[in-house]
């Protein structure tokens, strides 16, 4: 296929914001904390898992999901904390499947244990679940090499939507960069690879744009030598 | 006020980068013409009042029709509203039954005069308990209303609570500042952290004259190391744990100053008990200098900030803690309580230390004053973690997607096309 030719649509760059709500459930314990995760909704368990990259958290946290970092910080049980901090929510087929995870490593952990440990009062695991206000740039892009351009401009809200959010929403669970190379056919392989290789959990949205920056970079600096 | 402020935006881009104004002119686009009222019950002094003198021209230049109302009674009204705040803020008040009639008469007063405005609106915000019964007088109403609290209401005085409950209930939403302070309520509760304004006199840059200038005014040495906690004179924010710490770390910083910074307390007998003790602590150690500052000395605080080398604020109960925001944006790694907002700022080896004791604290000053690489590195951390996450262009976003979820009856995610 001749990419100068296109007939399918150009790549509409979207952008988003994230507001956060209180749920009004609270944890003290690990056998509260498993017992809210049986029944809160998938909302809830993608915030403490990925709403950390788009609200107030710091770019380098100890832990990368907010159940790891509350069992270490306010339970001070580093061993499972460590265990929580090492599930990659990537590696699951959906949120449901996370969700039975977590319980599993919960209740593990709760059998070893001889007692229950509290959490100090004003320490409670607060579950939080937000909504996206998704809404166009005004920008598109009609051939991938313009992306070269483009990405180092991308606000964050905009790589979370088309990188993170984007595995949630499509139906095959990839990116919309992705997807919208799929388009060109084989063109592009070796670029879709090197997206699909970037580990999006440990990292920042920040550096994500940058590592999503460089592979088009790189990619077409080759292709034009 | 419009054209008074019609660079506004440009001027926050030059703090927080064009990226972040072009997010919120392309977030407000659709918003364009709507109508918003902000309803408090002050324009001059206070936080909200703050805030809000720069939230409604930002919001107006991103072309939202937005008003400031303020709801004002008779003393009484008053001596109600602040054993309301009070009570939010976990204090037994009882309130008499003369000062609610008074404080429900002045909303029912206030809501005929503001009826038009309104009665207009599209999205209604109603900061904090003093205007929060207008909405009785609004059954009919077609906007949303919200309601902003800005207290720390993490352990409210139930009766007063569940008195307030009553109106607050009937709103279309609420915002608290932390999740620790959300309470229950039958419509959606929103988090949306405070924020500091850059462009105020608390921490606009200052000449390097304005600045050195306190050195004098207050007999500091410049050239010896200088930590600074700047609150009111309360036992929450533990004055005497800091110079306790202070001790502690003279005795291997032999040159170390302290300086106390807060209001006055002459209103307030229990602000003056704890100004005694703070002064009697100190024995009347001269590198410990106790100020009492007028409530409009922002300049001098910002000063203040800038010169030290370690603001702390070792507070054991706090709110969400601005002073700390306001330090950290002045590149100074905090030392801090491990309590409320101070958590989510003070990231532990990274933009300060979260401390328990006199003695946590007086460790971490010792540290910092001898690595002083680290002390630059962490301070350079903290304030881009501020940029980043608590200047008031950060609330303005919240407040605008927020707009959308109460306009948009959507569960979690709501598509502008």
């Amino acid at each position: 296929m001749n990419s100068d030719d296109i007939s399918f649509a150009p790549f509409e760059i979207k952008d988003c914001a994230l507001i956060a709500i209180a749920t009004g459930q609270r944890a003290q314990n690990l056998r509260e904390l498993s017992t809210i995760l049986n029944s809160i909704s998938t909302d809830s368990i993608y915030y403490h898992f990925w709403g950390g990259l788009l609200r107030p958290r710091f770019d380098d946290p100890e832990f990368h999901n907010d159940f790891a970092g509350w069992v270490a910080h306010a339970l001070h049980d580093k061993v499972l904390a460590e265990r929580l901090a090492v599930i990659d929510p990537v590696d699951f087929e959906d949120l449901d499947a996370l969700r039975q995870e977590l319980i599993e490593v919960l209740e593990e952990r709760q059998d070893e244990l001889d007692y229950p440990i509290w959490a100090p009062s004003g320490n409670q695991f607060e579950f939080i679940r937000s909504q996206t206000v998704v809404f166009s740039t005004n920008h598109t892009v009609n051939q991938p090499m313009e992306f070269v351009e483009i990405i180092p401009q991308m606000s964050v809200g905009t790589i979370f939507f088309h990188f993170i959010d984007a595995k949630r929403r499509n139906p095959n669970s990839i990116d919309d960069f992705q997807n919208w190379l799929l388009n060109f056919g084989e063109e592009y392989e070796k670029l879709r690879q090197g997206i699909n290789e970037i580990d999006a959990y440990f990292s920042t949205l920040v550096n994500l744009r940058n590592e999503l920056a460089k592979l088009f970079e790189k990619f077409f600096r080759k292709a034009k030598a | 006020m419009n054209e008074i402020n019609g660079n506004l935006l440009d001027k926050y881009a030059a703090v927080t980068g064009q990226d972040v104004i072009e997010h919120l002119r392309q977030l407000a686009q659709p918003l364009n013409g709507l109508r918003v009222v902000h309803v408090n019950s002050t324009r001059i002094g206070g936080g909200v009042a703050e805030i809000l003198h720069k939230m409604v021209p930002l919001m107006q230049e991103l072309g939202i029709q937005t008003s400031w109302e303020v709801i004002t009674g008779e003393q009484v009204f008053y001596q109600c509203t602040k054993g309301f705040h009070n009570a939010m803020q976990g204090n037994h008040v009882n309130i008499p039954e003369s000062q609610l009639r008074a404080y429900e008469e002045t909303n029912a007063k206030t809501a005929e005069t503001l009826r038009p405005v309104l009665e207009e609106a599209d999205v209604v915000f109603i900061h904090d308990p003093q205007p929060a019964a207008l909405i009785r007088h609004f059954p009919e109403r077609k906007g949303k209303w919200v309601w902003r609290c800005h207290i720390d209401v993490s352990k409210p005085f139930r009766p007063v609570w569940k008195y307030l409950r009553n109106f607050v209930s009937g709103y279309d939403a609420s915002i608290f500042s932390l999740s620790s302070f959300a309470q229950q309520l039958p419509h959606s509760v929103y988090l949306i952290a405070p924020s500091i304004d850059p462009l105020h006199d608390k921490n606009v840059d200052l000449e390097k004259s304005e600045i050195r200038e306190v050195y004098n005014r207050f007999n500091i040495r410049p050239r010896e190391p200088m930590i600074l906690q700047v609150s009111r004179y309360d036992r929450f924010k533990d004055p005497i744990g800091v110079i306790q710490a202070y001790k502690l770390a003279k005795k291997f910083v032999p040159t170390l100053q302290l300086v106390l910074a807060g209001g006055g307390a002459s209103d307030d007998p229990e602000g003056e008990a704890v100004l005694n003790e703070v002064r009697l602590a100190a024995e009347d150690d001269p590198d410990v200098h106790i100020l009492l500052l007028p409530s409009d000395a922002h300049r001098t605080i910002n000063a203040l900030q800038r010169v030290s080398d370690i603001v702390l604020q070792k507070s054991v109960r706090e709110g969400f803690g601005l002073t700390v925001t306001e330090a950290m944006w002045k590149n100074k790694p905090v030392i801090g309580g491990d309590t409320g907002g101070i958590r989510i700022q003070v990231i532990n080896h990274h933009t300060g230390f979260l401390v328990n004791t006199p003695e946590g604290a007086a460790l971490r000053i010792r540290y910092l004053l001898h690595n002083s690489d680290k002390l630059a590195e962490m301070g350079d951390k903290a304030k881009e973690f501020v940029r980043q996450n608590f200047l008031i262009t950060r609330h303005l976003r919240e407040y605008l997607t927020l707009i959308y979820a109460l306009l948009y009856n959507s569960t979690d995610r709501i598509l502008l096309d």
